[in-house]
């Protein structure tokens, strides 16, 4: 098994409403985030493109966070589920500097915080949080590792792109053209 | 205090301090706020949830609000039965707590008093406030009249002041949302279908193939339903075509974006008719069953060619006719969408005409992806007595005959009535202003300011220190909509729908829900008969058991669906026969309505006033995770913005030697400079002749210790106002800014 997203930069207007929502669901203080918006628009007026992606932490397959934490607080959970214990981080920063996508900070508590994919709530079944936000229905959540799964299947029909996929650590959110 | 009040002086509420909070023990019992049910178990965390529906804008969807195992307010999340919504909130709605978090929150009322010449805000009892506000009213009854009250309101306690006003004796109701705002669309469409378009707008876009919108940015304007439903129909494969000279979110993801010349959309609109009448693409069956005056119109278009439109509108010939076949290739499932915030240059009833006509050629009307017929569920209100009939309002302020048109109150129309005048018996001497901030909502802010001076009472009711409670006599600080009943919401859809809105919490500090404060004013004033039930729950519950449900059960649902009852929601599916509510029973194209106020009866282009050299266009408009000026202060919502940013196009930047990131005044062509200064976004996305910002920031009450002082407010700077003379609306688009790296000049007014 391993958890995925499928994001789709066509239905997403970039409301931040999955923003709003990991904070609310997972109390992550005022001033941080795990999740972010990015707009990003190319061409000259009036011959212009715009692309929306909602960002996280991608899970990766071959993070180098894991890799390069020094007290085996940043692990793989179910899935694949990049976590990082808090009793056993000691806060070096090691993994945020490793991290090619930004996605870590250190939480006011002094503990490396991140996006879990709303693990308390994949084990009841649930999506992450800001996937049953999403307003346009742009987010997936999955497993990549059946076939038959929605995500697995929309990866399949559709165009999509991986975020720095040169630096070689498997991401496992894909974004939907 | 004795004797006529003082130029009133802009207070920031600065003496009450923190004050509130030693008066959280009332001084009266009631059951305001109290939360009698057990609420539904939560999921998670061990809480229970609450329905409610939203306040953060005027969608209004249903959802939950979740407790953890300490009863405290959690998350919102969305109810899956809720046709607004369809259980899911956009960033505001799931913000919404921070609403109630906020400790910038009016904590206890307040009455203005003047201590060693200075005026300053005394915390004060309720009983005190109250007894203040009714001693006043009597008095401007007996002076002048109950008619010479007024109300302006944005926001569900407005109804419980509403009916406190009504039965008092004035019917001077208004909401920025007509006159400021949709107002001109809704005398449009009652012109050409006799029926408007209301909220939420009744736009099939779930099923439409073409969707045209015209200065309307959906995705950042967050019409919760509506983008949902863009979403859909772009990924079912429907074009979109987005006129704006800005390429907005909406234009990002368009098959066509026109970057229009601003103030120029009636060339295109009429040219278009023009394509699609020459052409022949137009619903011939259509047209000759349902529609009035099609060869005058026929008639009045025939000059009006593409290339008569490019030299007006910057829109190559080709892109006007291919924009033209497009939309008629997919009709009837063709929307050209009537938009929201429409008072834009004056002209704007007849825009919005042009918009209805096009629409109607096409056969979008009453035919699914075009507009469909909703349906409201009948709320029977608790039995009250009859409202005696006001001798006046305030259309008194204008010549006779005036605005006839006008559906509902102008928010302008009230401050005019305001400002003393020897053409009038009597002016309006008391308001009562809840949750709406008219200091950033009204245009030509000096006149808000000299109305307010010319008043014998201003209550102000709010859940924040906003701009105008510096203003007031009395500020009542109202509960915020997670700690409160209110009336149920029975807005429009396609099918007809209850939500309610119930408390999550107990109020916080020592503010409280308007219906209580509406109640307890009207007995001061011997209105009690109008206000005959003892809590909110009895009149809820009785209304819920005239429809066959009860409080109980809607605590446990949140969200009712009832059958439809007018018959089919595409009534011109197949032609069927049907009599629209016009005086012609037909669609007007011409119409015989505004022909009889005598203006055109089908709309003409005029030209508009133009940016003067080294000025551009000020356009302003909305971001999702924002409402109005009213969240800017939000916690979890100033944390996804917490400034606005001036848009301008890379050539004007560079003439003007602006960097990115660079903070500048605005100066607007009266030579009114912004309060505050604003940051630089060079961008592609914006024409060369025009600015852009979001409107809602620039604050300067200190009281809201987030937002004050960051961005820059429109409303500063929007100092012409282009009057709609059918309906009164107040176009706000001809204000045009040059930039300034220091302030100065001429400050906006407060």
């Amino acid at each position: 098994m391993r958890y995925g997203m499928a994001i789709d930069t066509i239905r997403c207007v970039g409301c931040s409403d999955c923003v709003v929502a990991c904070q609310t669901e997972n109390s992550v203080p005022i001033g941080y985030a795990r999740d972010w918006i990015v707009e990003l628009t190319t061409g000259k007026y009036p011959n212009l493109q715009m692309e929306i992606r909602s960002e996280r932490c991608n899970h990766c397959s071959n993070a180098p966070c894991v890799r390069t934490c020094p007290t085996t607080a940043s692990h793989y959970g179910t899935g694949g589920i990049v976590l990082v214990d808090h009793d056993e981080c000691i806060g070096c920063k090691a993994c945020i500097a490793s991290c090619p996508y930004d996605a870590r900070f250190v939480h006011p508590e002094g503990y490396v915080d991140k996006c879990t994919f709303c693990l308390h709530r994949v084990e009841k079944g649930q999506e992450p949080a800001c996937v049953a936000v999403c307003p346009t229905h742009a987010m997936h959540f999955g497993d990549l590792d059946n076939p038959n799964s929605e995500i697995s299947k929309l990866i399949a029909r559709r165009k999509w792109k991986t975020l720095a996929p040169e630096v070689g650590t498997e991401p496992n959110i894909y974004y939907l053209l | 205090m004795s004797g006529p009040m003082k130029r009133r002086e802009f207070i920031r509420i600065a003496a009450a301090g923190t004050g509130g909070l030693m008066l959280t023990t009332p001084v009266f019992s009631d059951r305001s706020g109290e939360i009698r049910a057990e609420g539904v178990e939560a999921p998670t965390r061990g809480g229970k949830r609450y329905p409610t529906y939203c306040e953060i804008c005027f969608w209004k969807c249903a959802g939950w609000v979740h407790t953890n195992d300490k009863g405290e307010i959690w998350k919102i999340t969305g109810n899956d039965d809720d046709p607004h919504s369809n259980g899911r909130f956009c960033p505001r709605g799931t913000g919404g707590v921070g609403m109630y978090y906020d400790e910038d929150r009016l904590k206890t009322p307040l009455i203005r008093t003047e201590e060693r010449g200075k005026q300053v805000f005394r915390e004060a009892s309720w009983d005190e406030a109250f007894d203040y506000i009714a001693e006043k009213m009597k008095r401007i009854a007996d002076e002048h009249g109950p008619e010479c009250m007024a109300l302006f309101t944005h926001g569900s306690g407005g109804k419980f002041f509403g009916n406190l006003l009504k039965a008092y004796g004035s019917n001077n109701i208004a909401a920025p949302s007509y006159a400021q705002c949709r107002g001109p669309r809704e005398v449009a469409f009652m012109a050409t279908y006799g029926e408007g378009i209301n909220s939420p707008e009744r736009v099939d876009i779930r099923d439409t193939r073409c969707l045209v919108l015209i200065g309307s940015h959906l995705g950042e304007n967050m019409h919760n339903g509506q983008v949902q439903e863009m979403s859909e129909a772009i990924d079912k494969g429907a074009a979109i075509i987005t006129v704006d000279p800005r390429f907005s979110v909406a234009a990002g993801k368009s098959k066509y974006w026109l970057a229009i010349k601003p103030s120029t959309d009636m060339a295109l609109l009429l040219a278009w008719i023009h394509v699609i009448i020459n052409e022949d693409l137009y619903d011939r069956k259509y047209v000759e069953k349902y529609t009035y005056g099609f060869e005058q119109l026929k008639a009045h278009v025939k000059d009006m060619t593409p290339e008569w439109a490019y030299g007006i509108t910057t829109i190559h010939p080709d892109q006007i006719r291919k924009t033209a076949r497009e939309m008629a290739h997919a009709a009837p499932a063709v929307i050209i969408h009537p938009g929201r915030h429409v008072t834009w240059y004056g002209d704007d009833t007849q825009r919005l005409r042009a918009i209805a006509i096009l629409n109607a050629i096409l056969g979008s009307w009453g035919r699914r992806g075009g507009y469909y017929y909703p349906e409201t569920a009948h709320v029977t209100h608790y039995p009250t007595p009859k409202y005696p009939k006001p001798r006046r309002d305030w259309r008194d302020a204008y010549p006779e005959g005036t605005f006839n048109l006008a559906g509902l109150a102008l928010a302008n129309g009230i401050c005019e009535a305001t400002v003393p005048s020897l053409k009038r018996d009597c002016s309006i001497k008391g308001w009562i202003v809840n949750g709406t901030n008219l200091i950033h909502t009204l245009p030509e802010r000096q006149k808000t300011v000299d109305a307010i001076q010319a008043l014998d009472l201003m209550v102000v009711v709010d859940t924040m220190p906003m701009e105008i409670t510096g203003y007031a006599d009395v500020i009542l600080p109202e509960c915020t909509y997670l700690e409160r009943y209110d009336e149920l919401r029975t807005d429009q859809n396609r099918e007809p729908n209850i939500a309610l809105r119930m408390p999550a919490a107990k109020p916080k500090y020592n503010s409280k829900p308007a219906w209580w404060m509406a109640k307890e004013i009207g007995k001061r004033l011997g209105l009690e008969a109008y206000f005959p039930y003892e809590s909110i729950e009895e009149k809820l519950d009785w209304e819920l058991k005239q429809l066959g449900s009860s409080l109980e059960e809607m605590q446990q649902i949140g969200v009712k669906k009832f059958e439809r009852e007018s018959g089919s929601i595409y009534p011109m599916e197949d032609l069927a026969d049907y009599e629209f509510w016009t005086n012609t029973g037909k669609i007007e194209l011409y119409s015989t309505a505004l022909e009889a106020e005598g203006f055109d009866p089908i709309p003409k282009y005029t030209a508009h006033e133009e940016p003067p050299m080294g000025f551009y266009r000020l356009i302003y408009g909305r971001a999702p995770m924002h409402t109005f000026s009213r969240t800017s202060n939000n916690p979890n919502l100033h944390d996804l913005m917490d400034e606005n940013d001036v848009w301008v196009h890379p050539k004007v930047a560079k003439e003007w030697g602006l960097r990115n990131g660079q903070y500048i005044w605005l100066e607007n062509q009266h030579g009114v400079v912004s309060k505050t200064p604003i940051k630089v976004r060079i961008t592609e996305r914006i024409r060369f002749d025009s600015v852009y910002m979001v409107h809602g920031f620039g604050h300067t009450n200190a009281k809201l210790t987030r937002t004050n002082g960051r961005g820059a407010s429109d409303a500063d700077l929007i100092t012409n106002v282009k009057l709609d003379p059918i309906m009164g609306g107040t176009g706000m688009r001809a204000n045009f800014v040059t930039f300034r790296t220091e302030p100065g000049g001429k400050e906006a007014a407060i």
